[in-house]
C-alpha cells in the first residue's frame, strides 16, 4: 500500500515576506474567482437549470492558480474532467465559461463541449478533457512542437491522482525526458479516484514513478498557493531553459462529491475528513491569514474583493441564462476544418 | 457457440415480477457468481460504489472484494488480465464504466481476446464478457454518450449483445457468462430505470435469435437497443394512421439472426433499420444489407436506415436532441415508405 501521509493544519513555515505584494492578492482574487464560480455551478445543478453534471474543483484552487500565475498568456495547459479552475486560473472569463456550461452560444466552444471539454486558444488552454490521462499525449505533443518550432513555451499537463492509472502516461514521461520537453506533469492529488481511495489503486511511491524516467519530481503543498507558485516557477524556468520536464504531486482535496450528484459520500470517505479540510486547510483562509499576519493587506478589503468577485460571478450567470443557445444548424458544422 | 434453435427455459414461469434492466443485469450476475466459482467481476468503483450507475449496487457485500474488485483506472491493463485469466480457467466480467472508452481497450480485444481461439488451432478458450455502455441524451457530450458497439461487432471471434429489455437482459448475461467466447454487452445507460417483466424462475436467451417485439403486417422496423423503445412508440404512432408495423430486436450483432430479420422483410415488404450508432459504415448498414440480400424480391420500397447522426455528440441539449433517431422522425420516415406521407 502507498503512504497516506497525515495532512497537518495550516501552513509550513515559508521564509520570504512577499516580493510582490500585488501577485498574492492576485492570487487571491483567482482562488475566490474559482471558488464563487463552482458555488453558482452547484447551484446551477441543484435549481435543475444545468444540462448534465459537473465536477468541482473547490478546494483544490491553489494547484490551478499557484501553477497558472507561473505560466506566461502564451505558454499552454492541458486540464481534465474537473477543469474549471484550470481554465479560469489560465484567463477564461466567467461569463464565457458559465455560457458554455449551459450550452449556450456565447460560451467557448459554442455550446459543444460543456463542462468537461473548456478549449480556449487565447488564453493557451489545449481542452479539458473527459478521459481520465486523456490529456497526457496531447501536452506531451505541444511540448514537443514548441521546442521543434524554436518557442520557448511551456506546458503544463494538469491530470489527478486517478490518471496515474492510464499506461499513455507513462509512455509520454519517456519520451519528454528522453527528449528533454518543455513539460511540467502536475498531479492533483486530492486523495480519490472518483469513489474510491487512491491507496487501494496506486502502488508504491507516486513520485518514484516519474523519477524512474529521470524526471525531476518534487511533492508539494496543494492547499499553499505560495508553495505551488514556488515549485512551479522553478519548473517553468527549467523548461524554458531546455533542462527538460517536471513532475509536481500536489497534494490536495475536492470539498464536493466526485460531481455535483455525489451527494452520499459516507461510504468513501468520512464527514470529519471533509470537515478538517475544509476548516483546517481552506487554501482561501490559508492565504488570507498570511496576508493579513504579513500586513500585506486587512480583513476588510479582501471581504471586500470577495464581495466584488461575487458580483462579477452573479452578473456572469445573468449573462449566461439569458443568451440564446446555438441555432440547430450549427449540429454539423466543424466536423472537419 | 450456443445454437440459435435453443428454446428458453423457464422453471417458474408464472412468478413473474416487473425489474428495472439494471436489477436484471445485477440478478444475472449474481445468480451466475453462485453458480460458479470462477465468475469474478472487475473494473473501477464496481464494490463499495457498485458503478456510477449503481448497477452493481450490493455485490460486494455478498461476494466481498475478491470476486468484486476495484481496480485503477486502467481499461487495457483490465482488458489483458481478463484475456490472461479466461484463458486459464476463470470466467472474468470487464467493467469498462462508458462505451467510449473501448478505444482504450481495443487491442485487447480485437488482437488478443477475439484471436486467441483461432490463433491456437481451437486449444485455448477465452470466456470473457465485457460489460459496458452506449446512448446519448445524457448531457455528457462527445467523450461519453457514443454508440461503438459496431467497432468489436467487425471483429471475428468476438460476440456482440445489445439487450432492450430487463428480460432480455438478464437471460442474455446469463448466455454471455456461460459463452466459452469473449461478449462484449452494451447497456443503454438511458435504460437502467426501465421496467419489464421477468420471470422469478432461471433461465436463458440463446445468442443469435432476434426477439420480435411487436408484430405487424405493413412494415417491418429492425430496432437495436435504445432504439427498440423509439421504434415499438413509432409502431403506436403508425398504428393511429392504419400502418401495422412489426418491431424485430436482433438482441445479439453477432451471431445474427439473419433469417428472422429476412422473414419479417418478406412478410411486410419493407423494412427500416434503427440503431443509435454512427450511421455510417454502421450497425445500419449491415443489417440493411442482410435484408435487402435476403429480401429482395419480396421488397416493395428500398430498405432505408437511421443511426446517429455523423457527428461527435454534442454537449448543447438543442443540438444534441438532433442527433438520435426520434419516434417522429422514425414514423415520417415509415410513412413515407409504405406511401402516405
Ligand atoms: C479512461 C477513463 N476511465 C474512466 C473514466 C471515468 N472517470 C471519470 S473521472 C474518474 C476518476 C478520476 O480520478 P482522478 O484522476 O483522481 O481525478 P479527480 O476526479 O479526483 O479530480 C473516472 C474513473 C474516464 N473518464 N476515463
Ligand atoms: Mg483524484
Amino acid at each position: 500500500m502507498a503512504n497516506t501521509k497525515t495532512p497537518q493544519p495550516g501552513l509550513a513555515k515559508r521564509e520570504s515576506a512577499p516580493a510582490d505584494p500585488d501577485l498574492w492578492i492576485r492570487m487571491y482574487q483567482q482562488m475566490v474567482q474559482i471558488r464563487l464560480f463552482e458555488e453558482q455551478v452547484n447551484d446551477l445543478y441543484k435549481t435543475a437549470r444545468m444540462p448534465g453534471l459537473a465536477h468541482l474543483y473547490s478546494g483544490e484552487e491553489a494547484v490551478a492558480v499557484g501553477v497558472c500565475n507561473a505560466l506566461r498568456r502564451d505558454d499552454y495547459i492541458t486540464s481534465t474532467h474537473r477543469g474549471h479552475g484550470h481554465c479560469l486560473a489560465k484567463g477564461a472569463s466567467l461569463d464565457r465559461m458559465f455560457a458554455e456550461l449551459l450550452g449556450k452560444a456565447p460560451g467557448y466552444c459554442r455550446g459543444k463541449g460543456g463542462s468537461m471539454h473548456i478549449a480556449d486558444q487565447d488564453t493557451g488552454n489545449l481542452g479539458a478533457n473527459a478521459i481520465v490521462g486523456g490529456s497526457a499525449g496531447i501536452a506531451t505533443g505541444a511540448a514537443m512542437s514548441a521546442k521543434m518550432r524554436g518557442a520557448d513555451q511551456v506546458t503544463v499537463c494538469f491530470f489527478g491522482d486517478g490518471a496515474l492509472g492510464q499506461g499513455v502516461l507513462y509512455e509520454v514521461m519517456n519520451m519528454a525526458s528522453l527528449w528533454k520537453l518543455p513539460v511540467i506533469y502536475v498531479c492533483e492529488n486530492n486523495l480519490y479516484n472518483e469513489y474510491t481511495h487512491y491507496t487501494e489503486t496506486t502502488a508504491g511511491e507516486l513520485t518514484a514513478r516519474a523519477k524512474a524516467f529521470g524526471i525531476h519530481a518534487e511533492t508539494v503543498d496543494g492547499q499553499d498557493v505560495r508553495g505551488v507558485y514556488e515549485e512551479a516557477r522553478q519548473a517553468v524556468n527549467r523548461a524554458r531553459q531546455g533542462e527538460g520536464p517536471t513532475f509536481l504531486l500536489c497534494d490536495t482535496y475536492r470539498y464536493y462529491g466526485h460531481h455535483v450528484g455525489d451527494i452520499q459520500r459516507t461510504y468513501y470517505r468520512a464527514k470529519e475528513e471533509e470537515d478538517f479540510w475544509r476548516t483546517e486547510r481552506d487554501p482561501i483562509k490559508l492565504l488570507a491569514g498570511w496576508l493579513v499576519e504579513q500586513q500585506v493587506s486587512d480583513t476588510v478589503t479582501l471581504d471586500q474583493m470577495m464581495a466584488d468577485v461575487r458580483a462579477e460571478v452573479a452578473a456572469a450567470v445573468e449573462f449566461a441564462l439569458a443568451a440564446p443557445f446555438p441555432d440547430v444548424s450549427e449540429v454539423d458544422q466543424h466536423v472537419y476544418a | 457457440m450456443s445454437t440459435p434453435s435453443a428454446t428458453l427455459s423457464q422453471t417458474d414461469a408464472h412468478a413473474v415480477r416487473e425489474i428495472t434492466l439494471a436489477q436484471a443485469v445485477r440478478e444475472a450476475l449474481a445468480e451466475e457468481m453462485r453458480r460458479d466459482p470462477t465468475v469474478f467481476i472487475i473494473g473501477e468503483d464496481v464494490a463499495e460504489a457498485g458503478t456510477p450507475f449503481k448497477v452493481l449496487s450490493g455485490l460486494v457485500e455478498e461476494f466481498g472484494p475478491t470476486r468484486i474488485i476495484d481496480s485503477p483506472i486502467s481499461e487495457p491493463g483490465i482488458t489483458g488480465l481478463g484475456v490472461g485469466a479466461a484463458m486459464t480457467g476463470m470466467r472474468p466480467v470487464i467493467d469498462i464504466m462508458f462505451g467510449d472508452f473501448i478505444g482504450l481497450i481495443m487491442d485487447q480485444l480485437a488482437n488478443q481476446a477475439a484471436k486467441v481461439h483461432y490463433m491456437s488451432g481451437g486449444k485455448l478458450n477465452v470466456p470473457m464478457v465485457v460489460r459496458t455502455t452506449l446512448g446519448a441524451t445524457r448531457r455528457s457530450a462527445a467523450q461519453h454518450s457514443q454508440s461503438l458497439h459496431a467497432w468489436v461487432s467487425h471483429i471475428p471471434g468476438l460476440q456482440v449483445v445489445l439487450p432492450s429489455t430487463p428480460y432480455d437482459a438478464k437471460g442474455l448475461y446469463k448466455t454471455a457468462i456461460r459463452d466459452n467466447n469473449p461478449v462484449i454487452v452494451f447497456e443503454d445507460k438511458m435504460m437502467y430505470q426501465l421496467k419489464g417483466s421477468v420471470p422469478e424462475g432461471e433461465y436463458t436467451i440463446p445468442f443469435g435469435v432476434a426477439g420480435i417485439k411487436r408484430q405487424g403486417t405493413d412494415i417491418t422496423i429492425v430496432a437495436t437497443s435504445s432504439m427498440v423503445q423509439v421504434a415499438l412508440t413509432a409502431a403506436e404512432n403508425l398504428e393511429q394512421i392504419g400502418i401495422s408495423a412489426e418491431v424485430v430486436d436482433p438482441r445479439t450483432m453477432f451471431p445474427l439472426d439473419k433469417a428472422t430479420l429476412i422473414e419479417s422483410a418478406k412478410k411486410t415488404s419493407r423494412a427500416i433499420v434503427v440503431d443509435e450508432g454512427y450511421e455510417r459504415y454502421g450497425v445500419t448498414a449491415e443489417l440493411a444489407a442482410v435484408i435487402a440480400e435476403g429480401a429482395f424480391y419480396y421488397l416493395d420500397a428500398p430498405v432505408k436506415r437511421m443511426g446517429a447522426m455523423d457527428v461527435p455528440v454534442p454537449f448543447s441539449p438543442v443540438l444534441e436532441d438532433q442527433t438520435v433517431p426520434t419516434p417522429a422522425a422514425l414514423t415520417e420516415l415509415a410513412k413515407t415508405l409504405c406511401g402516405r406521407a
